[in-house]
């Protein structure tokens, strides 16, 4: 029963996502081709945070560092 | 009492006096209507003491969330982006093109058919196309029956199966009182009326198309209006289209809402008359056109204008909102200029006796100079009406276009109207009306 339940709110939650891309008009194939490129999309933004993400953030942090200890020399760096 | 609440947009911030609260979270959210102060700023000083209005007339009108006019925007992207798609598919033949195009050999000649502009015809309009236009089969009463059509070709064409889908809830007709049914007082009398004189008039209204008919029709419409005398056309859209040449041309200003129906606009071009555009239901900016217009003049000449006409509706059919109408005939006073005012929806559906949005604020009749209606929504009928004085009525009688070239009115809709405006007056005895 709370399958049943579950399937018909994914099913509602799809229908939302076609209305508001539009892709509920579309016909099959033009569907195929707008998924396709979305997923690919979606799938190089994920590539592209999980391979450069860490080394900017990381970089970031040391500028970051960097600027706070310059200012407070006189004290000692807090323990983090 | 406290001077009833407006402000331009017709959006507050605070809750109103009729119970809905204008401000949902989407208005306060997306910071649209954040920056308006109080109404102070706003209220024009011939309305400071609220004394135009007896009661409270409050509009409330909620305001798009973000969210969802920016993902309407996200979908109408997409589908221009496949719209381009298409398009260069159909050019370069990979699809075949299914709308109206030119034969080869015309290829050459100046274009038929604007391929560019019907854009968002042929993309977006075609993929949704089988929501409207539906052929129903019964009287448009509470429950219609519709045929049923499929399309085989993503709505290119439509093929009917044959079947009638039986009790569908209508929401969408003009049947506002009901008065469209198969049966009852209104049907007999029709049917009676039918047989005496037959459907067709085959005759313009000028010619020999004036039936005792059409003259027992305009009487009751002046009674029912309040007005001296009244004429009626067989058409509403023609009503204004036709009239509003007659009443003004070159050299007369028309300060028409943002909002007016196609048949006024119509009509406005047509007559050749300057036309000045003030923001819907804007007391504001209407006062300011006045001013300016009797300031300034014409435009080069700087003559005075010959007439101003105001051409307001009484409800406007895509918004809902009424008409400020106690100020607009302030204004009119103020200024002297002239007030045309379309009824087409609320004539038989406003006021406490149902004579329109003249009744629903407690005013005179005779303050509006040209009062327009037409009995396609309320009467259950067809056609349209103008009344006034008599020598406006007795003008347009001979000057209008549509009394000279368009057939009048066919005689058992003309008693379809007599019956329903005496229901609606209370005067055929029963308690319907």
């Amino acid at each position: 029963m709370d399958t049943r339940g579950m399937r018909s709110y994914l099913y509602w939650l799809y229908c939302q996502f076609e209305l508001i891309t539009c892709s509920y008009l579309m016909e099959p194939w033009e569907k195929v081709l707008f998924y396709t490129f979305n997923a690919a999309m979606l799938l190089a933004l994920l590539y592209t945070a999980y391979a450069f993400l860490p080394g900017h953030l990381g970089a970031a942090l040391q500028s970051v560092l960097q600027l706070w200890g310059g200012q407070q020399d006189s004290q000692p760096l807090p323990l983090l | 009492m406290e001077g009833p609440e407006r402000t331009a947009a017709a959006l507050g911030t605070q809750p109103r006096v009729n119970g809905c609260s204008g401000a949902a979270h989407g208005a306060l959210r997306n910071g649209y209507v954040r920056g308006i102060p109080a109404s102070d700023t706003q209220i024009n000083h011939i309305m400071h003491n609220g004394g135009l209005y007896k009661r409270p007339f409050n509009e409330a009108f909620e305001e798009t969330p973000m969210l969802v006019a920016v993902l309407t925007y996200v979908g109408y992207g997409v589908l221009t982006l496949f719209g381009y798609l298409r398009d260069f598919m159909r050019q370069w033949k990979i699809e075949k093109c299914q709308n109206a195009t030119e034969r080869e050999e015309q290829k050459d000649f100046v274009p038929l058919y604007q391929d560019f502009e019907n854009f968002y015809n042929r993309n977006l309009y075609m993929r949704i196309r089988d929501s409207w236009n539906r052929p129903i089969c019964s009287v448009p009463g509470a429950k219609v029956d519709m045929m049923e059509r499929v399309s085989h070709d993503y709505n290119w064409t439509f093929t009917y199966t044959g079947r009638v889908i039986k009790d569908i809830i209508n929401m969408g007709s003009y049947n506002y009182l009901g008065f469209a049914q198969k049966s009852g007082t209104c049907q007999e009398a029709a049917a009676k009326v039918l047989s005496q004189y037959g459907a067709g008039v085959c005759s313009s209204r000028q010619e020999m198309g004036n039936l005792d008919k059409h003259e027992e029709l305009e009487k009751l419409v002046a009674r029912f209006l309040g007005v001296e005398s009244a004429m009626a056309y067989g058409m509403g859209f023609a009503t204004n289209s036709m009239n509003i040449p007659a009443l003004v041309g070159k050299g007369c200003l028309i300060l028409s809402d943002e909002l007016n129906h196609a048949s006024l606009v119509l009509g406005a071009r047509l007559s050749g008359a300057t036309i000045r555009i003030f923001k819907h239901n804007n007391m504001q900016s209407l006062e300011k056109l006045l001013k300016d217009a009797i300031v300034h003049g014409q435009p080069r000449t700087r003559r005075p204008w010959k007439k101003i006409l105001i051409l307001v509706e009484g409800i406007y059919s895509m918004e809902g909102s009424i008409v400020r109408l106690p100020e607009v005939i302030a204004l009119k006073k103020k200024y002297k200029s002239y007030l045309y005012l379309d009824e087409a929806h609320s004539i038989g559906a406003l006021g406490p006796s149902g004579r329109g949005v003249v009744d629903y604020f407690g005013l005179n009749p005779e303050d509006v100079d040209v009062m327009m209606g037409t009995f396609t929504k309320s009467f259950g009928a067809a056609g349209g009406y103008i009344g006034g004085f008599k020598e406006l009525i007795d003008y347009l009688r001979t000057y209008s276009h549509s009394a000279v070239y368009a057939t009048s009115l066919s005689p058992p809709v003309v008693e379809q109207i007599i019956t329903s405006m005496k229901c609606i007056m209370g005067e055929d005895g029963t308690t319907v009306g």
